[in-house]
């Protein structure tokens, strides 16, 4: 607690120092935007473990809770167990064996053979935290869900690497290389930015059937590959890098393909790992396109397959939060591993 | 090792001529120094040496081979760049051993020249280091040994020493120069540092806007300037460079110097009465005359003190401020006239073009 205290109370100026208001107010700010931000996340996780009716119930606790069920000898089947006043004004643990009208008829575990009838406004549930894990493993079971997230990874994987590859490609000829039409190829790549996927879904869907390619994963991973934003990215990193370095390895007899794979692109790492978390979150949480293209459950990535859980008429509420957490889960952790790189700044080039 | 052979060498960027044509010759196993105030070109010069630029027009020959239109990868020459341009994510080894991988060596014979190079440069303990745990000195060495492992035919420096301190560019200048009596390759190596350039070069081009002001031996650029440029640029402190007025040239060639007449006891040249030259001389040909015959009275602006010597700035009436070194250390007081002789055998005269007026 006093390690705590003065973690809490250090201050630039020197331990021991009492807080300002302004670190107060900082602190209180911080922990404010935590809960803004986590807050969702955390209830999402938290409900993905109620079961079905818990998640219906009002009003709605944090934590996924059960009413606990206990066994009785004599009865077929586990009962729920509530705590009632009985009409002498004690309270006792009772097990419900059914309820008729606006009375149940309860038994004391303890002695099987004694029943009781109570009003049902003189009891409550007795409840515990449990986990629902059969929302995880059901889906599991029931759907092919292993097979979305193998699809799901399939496409992430390789439309990732296929971009980092082919982006860098443009992006070194765009920053390295002088040739006529250079700015406008430059500007005509930023500007299919402004073009929405919504206005080339036909066309680029219209390209995909000629092709052969609907209902097979590429027809997913191969229209995105190229990307504006990555063109940019990668060119504008380029940039950056002393031209010293390219003309070197000219002078080491270095091939114009080596000079790319074995100097800029190492140099370019950090903008590349950027790169990669965008794609990865792009491919993985891409929805409208493969709902075009793919047409068949063997061929579904996750978020497809979660929109399965959204029926017409019903949604599956706790399966739909459990799989959703399923999806949730890859990208959070690729962030964690790769965060650091998208603060890397651009560290020492070995220049002066 | 190779020559070098350069015919018309001109280089445009857009409308803007950087060089104007440019005619040398460099011999194998020759030290030559480009030399020049920025923006003269020289840097452009070995780009286009290098390959790294192609010219506009003329030809360039190595080893009597036109390389005109070759890239810089084929032509066979290493450059150490200003900026070292090491490749920050190689280790020491691995920079100095990636020209020889392109150059598909076996590896045996690639791990044996890197070893070479790095017990010659003294950087056997850093080949495990990336560059940026390197200091400045070594860096600077293992640019250098990227070089020295190609064996190129050509060596190319552009201003590598301008990025280290005063110390260390002393050590390492002496350092180049013993590695090209140990090497004996061709070396060309570009400066804006005239100190630079009298060390090391075995010949010095003396470059301005994009021209070939003088070529010759460091001395020789020294002794006999072809024109004011080059007077004024080799040299430090700088040459005293003094418009004057012919008033008679019969025998003795006797100038209008501010104020005052003085006489060049040289033989005549023919310069009209009347005409403008003007007359150079090095600060350490100006003498004190404190027992007569002086021919110009100076006021002493300022006495820098070097201890070996002391550098004198003193002014004349119509003239600009001249410097004066004086050997030891110097007494002379801010304000102090000075009666001052020039040594008549180190006057340099030049005409109105800034041409040197040859010595008859």
């Amino acid at each position: 607690m006093a390690a705590l205290a003065r973690l809490l109370g250090a201050r630039r100026d020197g331990p021991g120092r009492p807080l300002h208001w302004t670190d107060i107010a900082s602190y209180a700010y911080l922990a404010f935007g935590v809960v803004l931000m986590f807050g969702p996340v955390l209830w999402l996780v938290f409900s993905s473990f109620k079961t079905q009716s818990a998640l219906l119930e009002f009003p709605p606790s944090l934590m996924p809770m059960a009413q606990v069920e206990v066994t009785v000898a004599g009865q077929p089947n586990p009962l729920p167990l509530f705590r009632a006043t009985l009409p002498d004004g004690s309270v006792k643990e009772l097990a419900q064996i059914r309820r008729v009208g606006l009375v149940a008829q309860m038994v004391d575990p303890a002695e099987p053979d004694k029943t009781y009838r109570v009003a049902i406004d003189k009891r409550e549930p007795v409840r515990k935290v449990a986990l629902a894990t059969e929302n995880y493993t059901e889906p599991l079971r029931q759907f092919a869900f292993l097979r979305f997230l193998s699809n799901s990874l399939f496409v992430t994987v390789v439309a990732t690497a296929i971009t980092l590859l082919i982006n860098s490609m443009a992006a070194y000829g765009l920053a390295v290389y002088e040739f006529r039409g250079k700015t406008a190829a430059t500007l005509a790549v930023i500007g299919t930015l402004m073009i929405p996927i919504t206005i080339v879904l036909v066309p680029v869907y219209l390209v995909v059937t000629e092709l052969g390619l609907v209902n097979s994963l590429w027809a997913v991973i191969l229209p995105g590959a190229a990307t504006p934003t990555g063109v940019f990215l990668l060119r504008q990193y380029m940039l950056t890098l002393p031209r010293d370095l390219i003309e070197a390895a000219r002078m080491d007899k270095a091939s114009e393909w080596q000079i790319y794979w074995r100097i800029v692109m190492p140099l370019t790492l950090p903008a590349l790992a950027v790169l990669a978390i965008f794609s990865i979150m792009w491919r993985w949480n891409e929805f409208l396109w493969p709902l075009a293209v793919l047409t068949k459950t063997e061929v579904y990535t996750l978020q497809i397959g979660l929109a399965a859980f959204q029926g017409e008429l019903q949604t599956q509420w706790h399966y739909l939060l459990a799989m959703t957490v399923v999806t949730l889960a890859p990208v959070a952790l690729v962030f964690v591993f790769l965060q650091r790189f998208i603060t890397t700044g651009i560290g020492s080039t070995g220049m002066k | 090792m190779a020559d070098l052979k350069l015919t018309g060498a001109r280089k445009a960027f857009g409308a803007v001529d950087v060089l104007h044509g440019i005619d040398l010759e460099v011999k194998d196993g020759e030290f030559v120094v480009f030399v020049g105030p920025s923006g003269c070109g020289k840097s452009t010069l070995l780009r286009v040496i290098a390959g790294l630029e192609m010219v506009s027009a003329g030809e360039v020959h190595i080893d009597g081979e036109r390389v005109t239109h070759l890239p810089a990868s084929d032509r066979g020459l290493a450059m150490v760049f200003q900026s070292y341009a090491l490749y920050p994510h190689m280790t020491v080894a691995r920079n100095m051993a990636f020209a020889l991988e392109n150059m598909r060596l076996p590896k045996a014979e690639i791990d044996a020249r890197v070893k070479r190079a790095a017990e010659m440069l003294r950087l056997t303990d850093y080949l495990d280091r990336k560059p940026k745990a390197l200091s400045g000195g070594q860096r600077q060495r293992v640019a250098i040994g990227r070089a020295i492992v190609r064996d190129p035919k050509i060596f190319l420096f552009d201003e590598p020493l301008s990025n280290l301190d005063a110390e260390l560019r002393v050590a390492t200048r002496k350092e180049l120069a013993a590695l090209h009596a140990e090497l004996g390759g061709t070396m060309i190596y570009v400066t804006h540092d005239q100190v630079e350039a009298m060390t090391l070069a075995d010949r010095i081009v003396v470059l301005r806007a994009g021209r070939i002001e003088q070529v010759g031996a460091p001395l020789d650029l020294y002794n006999r300037p072809a024109n004011a440029f080059v007077a004024g640029f080799i040299g430090s402190p700088r040459m005293n460079l003094l418009p004057a007025t012919v008033i008679a040239d019969d025998g003795t060639l006797r100038l209008r110097l501010g104020a005052r007449e003085i006489a060049v006891p040289q033989a005549t040249r023919g310069l009209r009465a009347g005409s403008a030259v003007t007359l150079g001389i090095r600060p350490e040909h100006i003498a004190l005359a404190p027992d007569g015959g002086g021919q110009l009275d100076l006021t002493v602006d300022l006495v820098e003190q070097l201890g070996s010597e002391a550098l004198v700035y003193a002014g004349h009436a119509g003239l600009p401020q001249i410097t004066l070194r004086l050997d030891g250390q110097s007494r002379l007081a801010r304000g102090a006239t000075i009666p001052v002789r020039f040594s008549p055998d180190h006057i340099h005269l030049f005409d109105t073009d800034g041409l040197a007026l040859p010595r008859p």
